[in-house]
């Protein structure tokens, strides 16, 4: 079985970029954590991986918005490569900052083009505070993303950390857009499903923990090589990270996937 | 332009006042909406309305021609880019404590980003950075030019000069990414306030609550934007003449200058210069001052002192020490665990985690500084302590933090004249503890929040860092040659003074006098400077590291080179703006910054390094073997004092201490329904659920938290310590744990029984996460009040005193501590506080139990005994009780926490949880609500008093929860030290009797039932189901 080599982007405030190559590992990959000066400079190529992730932190401080500065550098120095990456089907991942990263750059979020601008984003929590728990999602089916197929329907345990995570859209119609599309891979599950039953949080706190509409926690591209997620998967990858709560599995598989995608 | 609402509403800044053409001159240039795509596209209708500012008679000739392609070059005035969020969360919030300010009549707040940018930008240019940086074409509108004129009153507010702006820096480098030219940024915020409000109302909501004027302006309409000056770099080195002063003039001096010293110390200074046959430079004045400085030198944990002691009998006993470190450091050397690595000589106290690595902990505080800039304060409280850390060679890995404030609703009375509300203090302090803990990638795992009213004038804020370093990697000593070598951020004005002005009590002076001491910080590049510092290390490219604290190069160079010699230029130092003075670059505190002994050889691989790293690095001089601490600025003489007088040269303090037992009062106990005082001590803001605060902390960063802050079916019971598993480590079991305590109520009746009641909190903190009792590391933090007054200094000897004893009995070495005193404010002091911290290890993750019930038709177990005493507790606060006879400390603790630990470790024990802040009933129903399960328990009563034995807060007792199978198994390790109370039942409530020693029959009045829904909306405020 191969290894694929994983590149975990790191960049000046990127800080999960340790448990992300963690759980890379366990999921047979083989992470390599390289900093956006070596890839500026060309001491590293994107080209030589076979896939990349985008870890959580506070990318340049987030001060001009979160991901909107390390968005700016992907799209300054990375877009060709970026573009044949996932051109080449090669698995993008985007986690929590990573997430919010590949939306403002427009690899993620469904632009239909430079002249529309882009149409969803992540914008501050609805209660407009940094908020840490855990949380339930699931991955949806009828998503685009092939190396999430395997997993349609789960439902996963894992932390969020976010201030930025509020997905929002200028136009309500675009929800319906970006669900016909295939774009919607994960959404936050109600917690009172203790019984099996499996309902969306319906926008309700803190089972929706930043009210994200229609409760998207983590969206798809087109070509389904290109998803990202705010809650942090790679915060549950062995399972005494779990604390007590409802049920729902370990995040590991996605890396799982992930890699198999890459190798 | 503003077109105020209110005519005639005062212009907010004194200084904006006196500016011509701040208000009203007539109808400004139409702003204009532009849409950022148009302007990428350049095919923007109109690009550049005016260049943003008001003052339009500035631009001599007001440019309102279209010009969508010219560059507006030599503008001398900035452009201004507005951008509103539709629905900013922030707005609501603004109403909301506008509304607790008494603002009634704001209905709603329209928050904006301003950016103010100085460069030769051509309208496209400004299109490509709103599209790029700016603005979210989802949620944001810009306006490009001055703000459209608006019906409200509109407040803006900004940094002052010299703060710290990460966005307004940001801003420039992204423009430098986009391929602009370059520019100058400057940002502020813009609150539209909408309703129905007067002067006095918007007065109000831009003083306390919009903007703090220690390092904000803010202005009705438009705010001036701060661009950091420049002036000419000059190095000016000022001389004061010693020779000939008296005492009072030298008293004065040290006054006039912040210098916080005393007459013996000037007396000191004024004779090293007299042998040395010279006046004194500024910058010698100052760095003795920093050296010597409380802060830095601990001058009264070093003194002599004399302590008189009345017992409540009336008999007086006078002792003396000769030293409050030298005694805390004895019982250390005494007990010398095999384990411990590092105890009070380097920045952060080391024991050992496992074959390879060391744990590296230390607890700061930041108490000043949050008082008048609670966000700042607090933000760069963590900053420091994480440098203290990193100080010992160690990756930062968590952070702890202890916040006591004034109640949120304070009695109704006026605040001391300076005194920023305790609700403001308190958001600003969590916010900058979780800005910056966050941003650095760090959990935020442990702490505790007390409110009190002692602490309204002086909050305080203790931060704690954890660290992790490979087992002796941590090189101390630097040699002659070494070049001195700094990292990270530049050196501004920000900061001076920190060291003097965390040495001196506060009054409403203060905030004007310290704003420099004030600062923000920028966790982004300390992320940077840690991951160098880590590399560093492994690579073994420095001999000594420290990082920069109080007292800034003049403290970090000194320090370092104590037993050698410095020789240091200035010149070279990285600034944030010219026109800094010598004896400024020398002391300033600014944030972000370590030094290092690097070996000429090793110098090119640390630069590389650093570049690596986007960490800036500079050489500031070289270790000698001279003796001396020479510095200079180019050719100019700054400081040159030999290393023996800087360090040895503080004249030793002699002190009197005044101490006196409490007469031992029993208070009245009231009637009360029971019921209702265990709710009411559920809802009581010391005991009531600190999720609102703790989950804007991140606590599962580095994915390593076993043991949370929050515990139970629904994550919202209390945790008691915190579990970790550091990342690098997981190929074995062990785990660390944190946890504190603290207890000024009891501090206030006997400060040698706080000591004992927080070491004995911290410990049964721990044990009820499964550390081990045989591993535990103890920190000590002493905030207190102005030492030189005798009645201040009793307490803190006695509570030294405390904690001597308590390490003996315990047998658990003190590793590292600090103090702050001078906690006044206009002569008041703060109860005297002491936080200790604890640091311990898990044997095994798995075998970790938290303080959530489990199971219906397990037992319940109380293991330690109470006590009739209710002096010091919550209930005795509630009810006013006045009991003044604090519960005893156990004088042999230690079998039940071995014993407990024993239990935990072989899987006999389900739940455990620490009686502490509210007493027994309120623990058990802590357990109850993180489990969602019933309770039925019968509580051996002491003395006579329900109250008592329900709400007694006597130290030594634990609640454990463990299966009917193994109750044989936990009797006979428990023996007399426990004793089974009860059950878990499937029925939700919680019902406690008082029992008659030995279980005899209850009587009805004097048992308790609340409903578990009820309890939980007690202690969380929310419904039982999410």
């Amino acid at each position: 079985m191969t290894t694929p080599p994983i590149l975990i982007l790191h960049a000046p405030g990127t800080n999960r970029d340790t448990e992300a190559a963690v759980a890379v590992e366990l999921a047979g990959g083989d992470p390599r954590i390289v900093s956006m000066h070596d890839l500026r400079t060309g001491a590293a190529s994107m080209s030589d991986f076979a896939g990349l992730l985008l870890p959580g932190g506070f990318s340049y401080g987030d001060a001009l918005g979160a991901g909107v500065r390390l968005a700016l550098e992907l799209r300054t120095w990375l877009y060709e490569e970026l573009a044949d990456a996932v051109r080449l089907g090669r698995p993008v991942l985007g986690i929590c900052n990573g997430f919010q990263t590949l939306l403002k750059s427009g690899l993620l979020g469904g632009s239909e083009g430079p002249e529309e601008g882009r149409r969803v984003t992540l914008t501050d929590n609805a209660r407009g505070r940094f908020e840490c728990r855990w949380v339930t999602l699931r991955v949806e089916s009828g998503s685009r993303s092939g190396w999430l197929s395997s997993l349609e329907g789960t439902k996963i345990r894992c932390p969020v950390a976010h201030g930025e995570g509020r997905v929002a859209v200028r136009d309500p119609a675009v929800v319906g857009v970006l669900e016909e599309e295939g774009m919607v891979a994960f959404r936050y599950l109600s917690e009172n499903g203790h019984g099996g039953e499996d309902r969306a949080a319906g926008g309700s706190y803190p089972a929706n923990p930043n009210g994200s509409v229609d409760d998207i926690a983590g969206l798809c591209d087109a070509t389904g090589a290109v998803v990202g997620l705010m809650p942090h998967p790679e915060d549950h990858v062995v399972d005494w990270q779990r604390p007590g709560g409802p049920p729902g599995r370990r995040g590991l598989p996605l890396f799982e996937g992930f890699v198999e995608a890459a190798g | 332009m503003e077109r105020p609402l209110l005519p005639g509403c005062p212009v907010l800044d004194a200084e904006e006042a006196r500016r011509p053409g701040r208000l009203d001159r007539g109808s400004p240039p139409g702003p204009l909406e532009v849409s950022p795509h148009d302007l990428l596209a350049d095919r923007s209708p109109v690009a550049i309305v005016g260049t943003g500012l008001s003052e339009s008679n500035r631009l001599g000739n007001a440019d309102t021609t279209h010009r969508p392609s010219s560059r507006l070059s030599s503008v001398r005035v900035p452009i201004r880019i507005q951008v509103t969020a539709a629905d900013d969360p922030r707005a609501g919030r603004i109403v909301d404590v506008a509304r607790l300010l008494g603002v009634l009549g704001l209905e709603a707040c329209r928050v904006s980003r301003v950016h103010y940018l100085h460069g030769d930008l051509s309208a496209a240019d400004i299109g490509r950075l709103c599209d790029g940086v700016l603005v979210d074409p989802v949620v944001d509108e810009v306006t490009v030019g001055s703000p459209q004129p608006t019906l409200h009153p509109a407040v803006e507010v900004a940094p002052r000069p010299g703060v710290t702006d990460t966005e307004a820096r940001e801003l420039e480098r992204a423009a430098a990414a986009l391929g602009l030219p370059p520019v100058r940024a400057s940002t502020a915020r813009r609150y539209e306030l909408i309703g129905d409000l007067d002067e006095a109302d918007v007065s109000a909501i831009s003083r306390q609550l919009l903007a703090n004027e220690t390092i904000e302006l803010h202005s009705l309409g438009v705010v001036e934007p701060s661009f950091d000056t420049v002036s000419s770099a000059q190095a000016r080195v000022e001389t004061v003449k010693l020779a000939g002063l008296t005492d009072a003039d030298l008293e004065r001096l040290s006054r006039e200058r912040l210098l916080s010293l005393d007459r013996a110390e000037m007396r000191a200074i004024q004779e090293h210069f007299g042998r040395e046959g010279r006046d004194a430079t500024d910058a010698e004045l100052e760095t003795l001052a920093q050296t010597w400085s409380e802060h830095c030198m601990h001058k009264t944990f070093r003194a002599r002192i004399r302590l008189e002691h009345t017992r409540a009998d009336g008999s007086v006993t006078v002792s003396h020490h000769d030293g409050l470190l030298r005694a805390l450091r004895t019982v250390t050397e005494e007990i010398d665990p095999a384990w411990l690595r590092s105890a009070f000589d380097d920045n952060a106290g080391i024991v050992a985690f496992d074959d390879d690595f060391d744990l590296a902990f230390k607890v700061e505080t930041h108490n000043h500084p949050s008082a008048l800039e609670p966000f700042g304060g607090a933000n760069t409280g963590i900053g420091g302590v994480v440098r203290d850390v990193m100080g010992v060679s160690a990756r930062p890995i968590a952070c702890t933090d202890v916040l006591c404030f004034g109640p949120p609703e304070p009695p109704d009375r006026d605040l001391p004249p300076g005194v920023l509300h305790p609700r403001r203090v308190r958001d600003g302090v969590v916010a900058g503890i979780g800005d910056y803990g966050n941003k650095l990638g760090l959990p935020t795992v442990n702490g505790a929040v007390i409110y009190d009213e002692g602490y309204i004038a002086n909050p305080l804020v203790y931060c704690g860092a954890l660290g992790m370093l490979p087992a002796g990697s941590h090189p101390t000593e630097p040699r002659a040659g070494d070049r001195i070598v700094a990292i990270g951020g530049r050196t501004g004005r920000d900061g001076i003074h920190g060291a003097t002005f965390s040495s001196a009590g506060m009054d409403e002076t203060t905030a004007e006098q310290a704003g420099t001491a004030v600062q923000i910080g920028d966790p982004i590049t300390q992320k940077g400077c840690i991951e160098v510092v880590e590399q560093a290390r492994d690579r073994r490219l420095y001999n000594a590291i420290t990082d920069c604290g109080a007292g800034g190069f003049s403290s970090a160079v000194g320090e370092m080179g104590e037993h050698l010699g410095a020789e240091v230029d200035l010149a070279g130092a990285p600034l944030k703006y010219e026109g800094l003075e010598p004896w400024e670059i020398w002391l300033s505190e600014a944030q972000e910054r370590m030094v290092m002994a690097v070996p000429p050889d090793l110098l090119g691989p640390m630069r590389e390094l650093c570049e690596h790293n986007d960490v800036e690095m500079t050489e500031l001089g070289s270790f000698t073997a001279t003796g001396r601490l020479v510095v200079r600025h180019g050719r100019t003489p700054v400081v040159d004092l030999p290393m023996d007088f800087l360090h040895g040269g503080v004249p030793g303090r002699e002190m009197v201490a005044r101490w006196a037992d409490p007469l031992p009062a029993p208070g009245k106990v009231p009637d009360v329904d029971l019921s209702r005082l265990v709710v009411d001590l559920l809802s009581h803001p010391t005991v009531a659920s600190k999720e609102a605060i703790v989950r804007t902390y991140d606590h599962e960063v580095r994915g390593g938290t076993v043991g949370r802050p929050f515990v139970g079916v629904h994550a919202d019971g209390p945790g008691d310590g915190a579990v970790l598993k550091p990342l690098g480590t997981w190929h074995h079991d062990t785990a660390v744990a944190l946890s504190v305590g603290i207890n000024p109520r009891i501090g206030r009746l006997d400060p040698w029984a706080m000591a004992l009641h927080a070491i004995d909190e911290a410990v049964r903190n721990l044990v009820a996460v499964g550390a081990d009792p045989g591993r535990v590391a103890l920190l000590d933090n002493f905030c207190w009040g102005d030492p030189t007054k005798p009645d201040r200094l009793g307490p803190l000897v006695r509570a030294v005193e405390g904690c001597v004893e308590g390490a003996r009995r315990y047998r658990m070495p003190f590793i590292s501590g600090k103090d702050s005193l001078f906690n006044e404010y206009a002569g008041e002091a703060i109860p005297g506080t002491l936080l200790i911290s604890a640091l311990g290890l898990v044997p095994d993750l798995h075998r970790t139990v938290d303080s959530a019930f489990t199971r219906a038709g397990n037992d319940l177990w109380l293991v330690g005994d109470p006590s009739d005493r209710l002096g010091g507790s919550l209930a005795d606060d509630l009810l006013g009780i006045g009991d003044r006879r604090v519960p005893p400390a156990p004088p042999d603790p230690l079998p039940r926490y071995v014993e407990v630990h024993r239990l935990i470790a072989e899987g006999s024990v389900t739940a455990a949880h620490d009686v502490s802040d509210g007493g027994i009933a309120v623990a058990i129903a802590e357990m109850a609500i993180g489990g969602r399960l019933g309770v039925e328990a019968s509580v051996p009563a002491v003395g006579t008093e329900p109250v008592a034995t329900l709400a007694n807060e006597a130290p030594g007792r634990l609640l454990l929860e463990s299966p009917p199978a193994r109750r044989d198994q936990v009797a006979d390790r428990l023996g007399r030290l426990g004793r089974r109370i009860g059950a878990l039942t499937g029925a939700s409530s919680i019902e406690i009797r008082v029992a008659e020693q030995g279980g005899s029959a209850p009587v009805d009045a004097q048992s308790l039932t609340i409903g578990l829904e009820e309890a939980v909306r007690a202690f969380t405020g929310k419904t039982a189901n999410p």
